[in-house]
């Protein structure tokens, strides 16, 4: 039991994540985790809009189930399947983190100072966060997937176009925390 | 009961994204830091036992569970969606620390003001099918 309840070391926790494509492939679906929020946008009445957002939603109600069980999952693993340890951060990390005014790197699974609600209600802190998820839901449908779709599903099935994809991804991530976060974070 | 087979996906995945800490804002701060193994061993294990799944589903001509044949779509041919999608994807990717799943599992461990970055997800997306068809694809 010791071992379900401390973290999982990577070895165990990709094979797992390639078993959930592999079962929605069997299932007779891909695996796609950005698709849901087009879903959500046509829910809403985007396809009034658009015609990117005009299609039958009841034939995605399958991921949406995906997603209820995501979030009881997460429920689950943190209240019954942890033993509170801490994330085992390099001591690397942790210190170029405290020069940018994060504390105690790797005690949560999030930093507070960003997520906790008091630094939320502030404008820089409604500004990162609905800015971020911005980011996220216009690249990944621009691009085609998000981490689930290319990194995972494009590359299993040898798709140069997700190789792409996730070179662009990189791109990104590193421009973000190499040349814009120490512009908008500081000590 | 078709659907609860989707609910224990969902759950399996949400329960393998937190023991792994991939929903983890300081391990994707941390993987483009070069600084940890972690990330790209996850991600490097998952592409490798995924391309052998793919590769024997392929071989041996399996039907899906309802009997049809299974066919993965390729993806569309083109460079600068995929660059340039993917590089706003990344930029929003490493700032909010989390991608569309572990966005949603994290509202499951308790972090509601993630809610607030689907929102803004939500909002992306809609404005990419506002201006979709003046973009190069």
């Amino acid at each position: 039991m010791d071992y379900i309840l401390q973290p999982w070391p990577w070895y165990v926790s990709g094979p797992l994540i390639a078993l959930v494509m592999l079962a929605l492939i069997y299932f007779g679906k891909t695996f796609g985790m950005s698709s849901n929020l087009r879903t959500l946008c046509t829910i809403g009445g985007a396809d009034n809009f658009a015609s990117f957002f005009k299609f039958d939603w009841k034939s995605q109600l399958w991921n949406l189930t995906v997603v209820l069980g995501a979030v009881i999952g997460g429920f689950i693993a943190v209240n019954f399947l942890s033993d509170g340890s801490l994330i085992d951060l390099n001591s690397q990390t942790v210190e170029d983190l405290s020069t940018l005014g994060f504390d105690n790197a790797g005690a949560s699974l999030l930093p507070p100072e960003l997520f906790n609600w008091g630094n939320v209600w502030t404008p820089k802190g409604l500004m990162i966060l609905i800015g971020a998820g911005f980011l996220v839901g216009f690249g990944t449908r621009y691009a085609g997937g998000c981490t689930s779709g290319h990194a995972i599903t494009g590359l299993s099935n040898l798709q140069w176009p997700s190789l792409v994809a996730v070179i662009g991804f990189f791109i990104g991530g590193l421009f973000m925390i190499h040349v814009l976060f120490p512009l908008i974070f500081s000590a | 009961m078709k659907s609860l087979k989707f609910l224990l996906t969902g759950i399996f995945f949400g329960i393998v994204l937190v023991k792994s800490e991939a929903v983890s804002w300081y391990r994707i701060y941390e993987m483009f830091q070069f600084q940890s193994f972690h990330m790209y061993g996850i991600i490097g294990s998952a592409v490798v036992v995924g391309i052998i799944g793919v590769w024997l589903i392929k071989r041996s001509k399996l039907n899906s569970i309802e009997g049809q044949p299974i066919v993965l779509p390729p993806k569309d041919r083109s460079i600068a969606r995929y660059l340039i999608g993917g590089t706003i994807f990344g930029l929003g990717w490493a700032l909010a620390g989390a991608c569309p799943g572990p966005m949603y599992i994290l509202v499951g461990t308790g972090v509601l003001s993630m809610l607030l970055v689907i929102a803004g997800a939500i909002l992306g997306t809609f404005f990419y099918g506002l201006i979709k068809d003046r973009l190069p694809h």
